[in-house]
């Protein structure tokens, strides 16, 4: 059984490095500029082009290498920023309780009643698309979902009672935050930030999809889609190859988070 | 003291009416800080002093923010929506017959998707850590990193064009025979509930794990019932409400997922007006589909927590 989760591991850190390097050295890793015009419009994948050429005959996956880019990098970004915003909220509502944790745990709860691509929808109709209000919707997103599971996490430990053994040893606030309830929180958290980043890819290729998301002439993986979706009903398969490297940016990064939560949830057993 | 059931369908439908004066309080706030208002927008870039003038008076522009808020929300209870920007029609004329659409879309994907991920979820909670079930989370965690897109083209290339058993694009009721709109609907029916099964599946093997757990079935088990007995009359009655209340969330699920998939299918439902919508900066009709999309979710999540709380009165009151 071991064996074969490493494998699924294995394949899924790999392929998630492969794909950071390539996002890290786009320049060396395309073969060709991904903005010139090399040969016919969706040429067939062949021994010069592996991914063949996009709707104005563009090297398909040289684009996608600098698509990689925009979809890891945003993807990275938000999912950073939305932990480290969630955590503070989740702890300080934790430890602080009262008004502080019902102000914040009822405003999550009203965002996240509200569709979440109906919300991104809502905000970049109204304040126009541009990166800087996709950066920050999603950020905001993801930061009510990072909040709602920590929340719940650093409650149960806020009451534990080597907690209240800290408290009463007399540690400052500061102390048993950093060296009690984080060191604690850490399986929930690196689990979460996993599924997050993972929503956070599919949700930017979504929106680039619907043409909300990066706006040309750039291009993420989901606006490289956009880009060649009409070559579907020729029968072409020009959208399928960024639309496929989506699919495997999420189910790798969710295999590593399968990974994880069994490997601590079996930790957690041996404890009990 | 009010029956409790009303206490909580009042508590919890305050916090829904909350989010949805969230969402009219976001599109509207929004919209009126933008430059230029509606009557610059109706009128174009021609319109004289005077005739803006005169429309702002008509459309009550020159009111205070909170007063033009209230008035739009009394419009809003009574289906008055605005009127489209782009188009120059009423906003609920556009609106009802794409949220007609897109409800068959979600509710014919919902009579295959509930059985299938349903029966699907049972069987794995109770053949637990199972080949079976192992198979099944990977598959529904292949299955929640495809993107719908992905799912849609394949789904294109393979039937419509390779094999042309069905059509890529939709045609709207009313257009075409009976059979040819049955089948524009297979593979954006097909393509929806590929997306969401995954979910639906999860959320049932863990709510029947949860009954599964529960003292009365280990009572059952050590009474010496057969396995088959314990499940069907000591186990799926307790699990029925909350299947039901997983029911809700699906289609509350499916209601969203016609966003992308309408896209992907060109199909004239309300999630591919809300994008074109947005696209056009269109914004009553944003606010128009924001607020149908938010409150059939709200109200479906509603109805599912609703119905937990009908069959589980220990749901009732809030656990500090």
């Amino acid at each position: 059984m071991t064996g074969k989760i490493n494998l699924s591991l294995i394949l899924s850190s790999g392929t998630l490095a492969l794909f950071v390097v390539l996002a890290l050295f786009a320049p060396l890793a395309a073969p060709y500029s991904p903005t010139e015009v090399l040969t016919n419009p969706y040429a067939t994948p062949s021994v010069d082009h592996w991914l063949g050429a996009d709707t104005l005959g563009r090297d398909l996956l040289s684009r996608s290498i600098y698509g990689l880019r925009y979809t890891l990098g945003i993807s990275l970004f938000v999912t950073v920023v939305a932990c480290a915003i969630g955590v503070t909220l989740a702890i300080l509502a934790a430890v602080r309780r009262g008004w502080i944790d019902v102000l914040i745990g009822r405003t999550v709860d009203a965002i996240m009643a509200i569709p979440q691509i109906i919300f991104a929808l809502i905000v970049l109709a109204v304040a126009g698309v541009s990166l800087k209000t996709l950066v920050g919707t999603m950020i905001v997103l993801e930061t009510t979902l990072f909040f709602r599971i920590l929340r719940a996490s650093a409650g149960d430990i806020a009451v534990m009672d080597f907690i209240e053994v800290a408290r009463l040893r007399g540690e400052t606030l500061r102390w048993y935050i950093f060296r009690e309830i984080l060191p604690n929180l850490a399986p929930t958290l690196i689990a979460e930030f996993g599924l997050r980043f993972a929503f956070a890819s599919l949700f930017i290729s979504a929106l680039s999809f619907l043409g909300v998301g990066i706006q040309p002439p750039d291009a993420d993986l989901g606006g490289l889609v956009r880009e060649n979706a009409l070559a579907i009903s020729a029968g072409k398969v020009a959208p399928l190859f960024p639309a496929i490297a989506i699919a495997m940016i999420a189910v790798s990064t969710n295999g590593i988070v399968d990974f994880l939560i069994r490997k601590y949830s079996v930790r957690g057993e041996l404890q009990a | 003291m009010a029956h409790p059931l009303l206490s909580f369908a009042m508590r919890r439908g305050g916090s829904g009416l909350v989010s949805l004066l969230l969402v009219s309080l976001l599109v509207f706030v929004g919209t009126a800080l933008l430059p230029g208002d509606a009557a610059q927008s109706i009128l174009g870039q021609n319109a004289t002093p005077e005739t803006l003038a005169a429309l702002r008076q008509q459309l009550g522009l020159n009111e205070p923010l909170p007063v033009r808020y209230w008035n739009w929300l009394v419009g809003l209870a009574q289906g008055d929506m605005g009127t489209s920007f782009s188009s120059g029609r009423a906003v609920a004329d556009l609106l009802w017959p794409r949220l007609r659409a897109s409800m068959t879309l979600a509710l014919a994907a919902a009579v295959i998707a509930l059985p299938l991920a349903i029966s699907l979820g049972i069987l794995s909670a109770l053949k637990r850590d199972s080949f079976l079930d192992r198979a099944i989370s990977f598959l529904s965690m292949w299955l929640v990193s495809i993107p719908a897109f992905l799912t849609g083209y394949i789904l294109i290339n393979i039937f419509a064009i390779r094999l042309g058993w069905f059509p890529s694009l939709s045609i709207s009721h009313g257009s075409a025979s009976f059979m040819d709109w049955i089948n524009a609907l297979v593979l954006p029916v097909t393509t929806l509930v590929f997306v969401t099964i995954a979910h639906t599946m999860r959320l049932t093997r863990t709510a029947v794990l949860s009954v599964m757990a529960s003292d009365y079935i280990l009572m059952a088990e050590i009474k010496g019932l057969s396995p088959r007995r314990v499940t069907l009359t000591h186990a799926l009655p307790n699990a029925l409400s909350p299947i039901l209340s997983i029911s809700m969330l699906t289609v509350a699920y499916l209601m969203v997922g016609v966003v992308v998939i309408e896209t992907v299918f060109n199909y004239a439902g309300l999630g591919k007006l809300m994008v074109d919508a947005v696209s056009y900066r269109d914004l009553p009709l944003v606010q128009g589909c924001a607020v149908v999309f938010s409150l059939v979710f709200v109200s479906l999540n509603f109805a599912a927590d609703f119905l937990s709380v009908l069959v589980n009165p220990r749901l009732r009151e809030p656990k500090e």
